[in-house]
């Protein structure tokens, strides 16, 4: 219990329309009135996060996210259930908010952390530290309306850090700044999660999701609909942004504990995927560097005008490491008749790091599952690579190198 | 309430950053900066002057100055500004820090505090001014200036408490603060400021007794202008109206608060 520092329990938001302003006023002298439209954008919402968690909240605009994420920080009040924070909430929401252009990056990194409730004593303590992370130079003592929106993040994003919260609300921030700075700041957000701050992040990024969170937890019309392992409910999401009308979604438990995700309008559908190598052997396990053929058989249970098949490997959290399409490829099939057979083969080298990967198949009509998804496939096919005889090397990718040392 | 003074303690860094900035801001951009603030109202006393001296004539009964009508409008303002600045931005702060209240927890009284810090400094500026035209038309300024220090808070408290009732309503309900910018000019006319009650016709000297304005900008009027003591049947209402006023103010706010976000 006590480590626990975030509860939610059964928490529901509902903004109250009122036929006349005047019957509002009412009801804080406590008259009760009739009438009250109440619109609910947050029901029933209940999890914990413990120290050091990282919990990733997705979902559509309009799900709720944002007003989840206000109940937390306390700016909104819930309408019903309760919210106990034990600690401090910080949140990197619209950096930059609330600066004065015409005061200095200094003068307003110190207003920042006022309004953030520190002492005087503490701010003046932590500036070095805040001027230092930002690494605007010179620009610190200038007026903010002088600085590019890149220079004002990095300000915001040193002030919202300087001091470490016990949660840290990270909102779509991840995304912005230049790419040397976005390291920098996934660093110290890194920094803080070991020395045990919790982390909440909101993001449309599965990579940025998958790679930070050990769970996540899916809304939907302000419901909560998943929470879970994070590849599960992105893979979840995945099928259903492309949800249609007879679309159907399916999860089902696979024999190795993991869950598959089904989704699609079933026109097509893969009935098999396997790997082979090079001796034509069907395979689950290859050396790194071999050759590896993909052989996928589609189904065709109705008519269809154009059929692209996709395919994306994913390492073992679930990122990306390659994918793509036979519409980008310039083969896809047209006129597709029900009952059809096809096979795709995918001839490719496994230039890829020791460790365990995924397929996912999609069978779709343009370059994205958005506009038809005939079928999505998540874990089509799992496989690992090993490292039988190359030299020791770490990563993902197998990208082998000549070195050449010169000793004078 | 403790709670509440707890929480301003804590923030109380940053109150003074707040005021301090917004002093800062204004000298950032316009090269007299905070000479505005002096120069606006005493603009205004200028054209008064230049207008109506002529009209209601420059002397008034019982002072031996040729300047006392500049000197008792100059009285009259500095009340009156220091109420109008105060309820003009108080009406619209929470709107005006919507961006702000949704995003950021704070304390909420702390922007009330702002706001009063801002408007003494720029209160006392005016002052400054006002005794620097004293001396300059040999109007001289005694220990009655004094009363200054009672007059000042509860003033501030007035209008305070007045300005956040209507601005927790015009959260709600916009047209507040439309309807109150008429309401004031209305009102100015209303007091006596820049004229004096004595011609004010008999049947509405009633309602003129009834005006709290009125009985600050008179306060003012003796302190600076007469040297005499205020009244202090209207001193002690003031201060239960301005309580009364703070009271309500914060009931409202307490009961609002839950709801003021969402409209935000």
């Amino acid at each position: 219990m006590s480590r626990d520092v975030l509860v939610l329990n059964s928490v529901g938001k509902a903004f109250r329309e009122y036929p006349s302003q005047i019957l509002r006023f009412l009801t804080w002298m406590g008259i009760p009135v009739r009438n009250i439209n109440e619109h609910w954008v947050l029901r029933n919402v209940s999890f914990r996060l413990g120290r050091g968690e990282a919990v990733g909240i997705v979902g559509q605009n309009g799900a709720g996210k944002s007003t989840l994420l206000k109940l937390i920080t306390g700016t909104l009040r819930q309408t019903t259930g309760d919210i106990f924070v034990n600690g401090r909430i910080a949140a990197i929401l619209e950096l930059g908010m609330g600066f004065n252009p015409d005061l200095t990056g200094r003068q307003n990194a110190i207003h920042t952390a006022g309004l953030m409730g520190f002492s005087q004593a503490d701010i003046m303590r932590i500036m070095p530290d805040i001027e230092a992370f930002a690494e605007i130079g010179e620009y610190f003592d200038e007026p903010v309306r002088t600085y590019s929106s890149g220079m004002q993040m990095r300000v915001a994003f040193s002030v919202a850090t300087a001091f470490r919260p016990e949660v840290l609300i990270v909102d779509e921030a991840l995304s912005v700044g230049d790419a040397y700075f976005q390291h920098k700041s996934m660093g110290r957000i890194r920094e803080f999660r070991r020395q045990g701050t919790t982390l909440l992040i909101v993001s449309h990024d599965r990579t940025a999701i998958q790679a930070l969170c050990d769970r996540a937890i899916l809304l939907d019309k302000g419901e909560q609909r998943m929470d879970g392992e994070p590849q599960v409910v992105m893979d979840y999401y995945n099928a259903m942004i492309a949800e249609k009308e007879n679309n159907a979604i399916t999860s089902v438990q696979l024999a190795s504990g993991k869950v598959q995700t089904i989704s699609g309008t079933g026109e097509a559908v893969v009935t098999s995927a396997a790997l082979f190598n090079h001796a034509g052997e069907q395979i689950e396990f290859i050396n790194v560097g071999e050759s590896a053929e993909l052989r996928v058989q589609v189904e065709a249970k109705a008519d269809i005008s154009r059929l692209v098949f996709g395919y994306l490997i994913k390492d073992r959290l679930g990122q990306d490491v390659f994918g793509t399409n036979t519409h980008h490829t310039g083969q896809a099939l047209e006129g597709i008749r029900a009952g059809d057979a096809v096979e795709f083969s995918i001839r490719f080298n496994v230039n890829m790091g020791a460790g365990a990967y995924s397929v996912s198949t999609a069978l779709v009509s343009t370059d994205t599952h958005l506009v038809n998804n005939y079928e999505w496939r998540d874990l089509a096919l799992v496989f690992t690579v090993m490292n039988v005889d190359r030299t020791y090397f770490v990563g993902s990718n197998w990208i082998p190198p000549s070195i050449s040392i010169t000793q004078s | 309430m403790t709670e509440m003074l707890a929480a301003i303690w804590r923030y109380r860094f940053f109150i003074f950053s707040s005021v301090r900035n917004d002093f800062r801001a204004r000298f950032a951009r316009s090269s007299l900066g905070a000479i505005w603030m002096i120069l606006q109202p005493l603009a205004q006393v200028a054209i008064y002057a230049l207008v109506l001296a002529q009209v209601l004539g420059s002397r008034l009964p019982g002072i031996d100055n040729k300047y006392a009508y500049v000197i008792y409008l100059t009285s009259g303002i500095l009340a009156w500004s220091l109420f109008v600045e105060l309820l003009s931005r108080c009406m619209t702060i929470f709107v005006d820090n919507g961006n702000l209240l949704k995003k950021v927890v704070f304390p909420r009284i702390c922007l009330p505090l702002i706001l009063a810090g801002s408007a003494l400094i720029n209160n006392l500026l005016l002052l400054l001014a006002t005794l620097g035209v004293f001396l300059i038309v040999g109007h001289p300024i005694d220990s009655s200036v004094l009363w200054l220090l009672l007059l000042v808070p509860l003033t501030l408290a007035f209008s305070l408490g007045l300005g956040l009732i209507l601005g927790t309503l015009n959260v709600f309900v916009r047209d507040v603060a439309q309807v109150m910018n008429v309401v004031l000019q209305l009102w100015f006319w209303l007091t006596p400021v820049v004229y004096m009650p004595t011609i004010v016709p008999m049947q509405f000297q009633q309602a003129l007794n009834a005006n709290p304005m009125y009985w600050i900008v008179s306060s003012y009027q003796s302190v600076l202008l007469f040297h005499t003591a205020p009244d202090a049947g209207h001193l002690t209402l003031i201060a239960v109206i301005s309580l009364g006023l703070l009271a309500v103010a914060l009931l409202l706010f307490r009961r609002s608060s839950a709801e003021m976000v969402d409209v935000l």
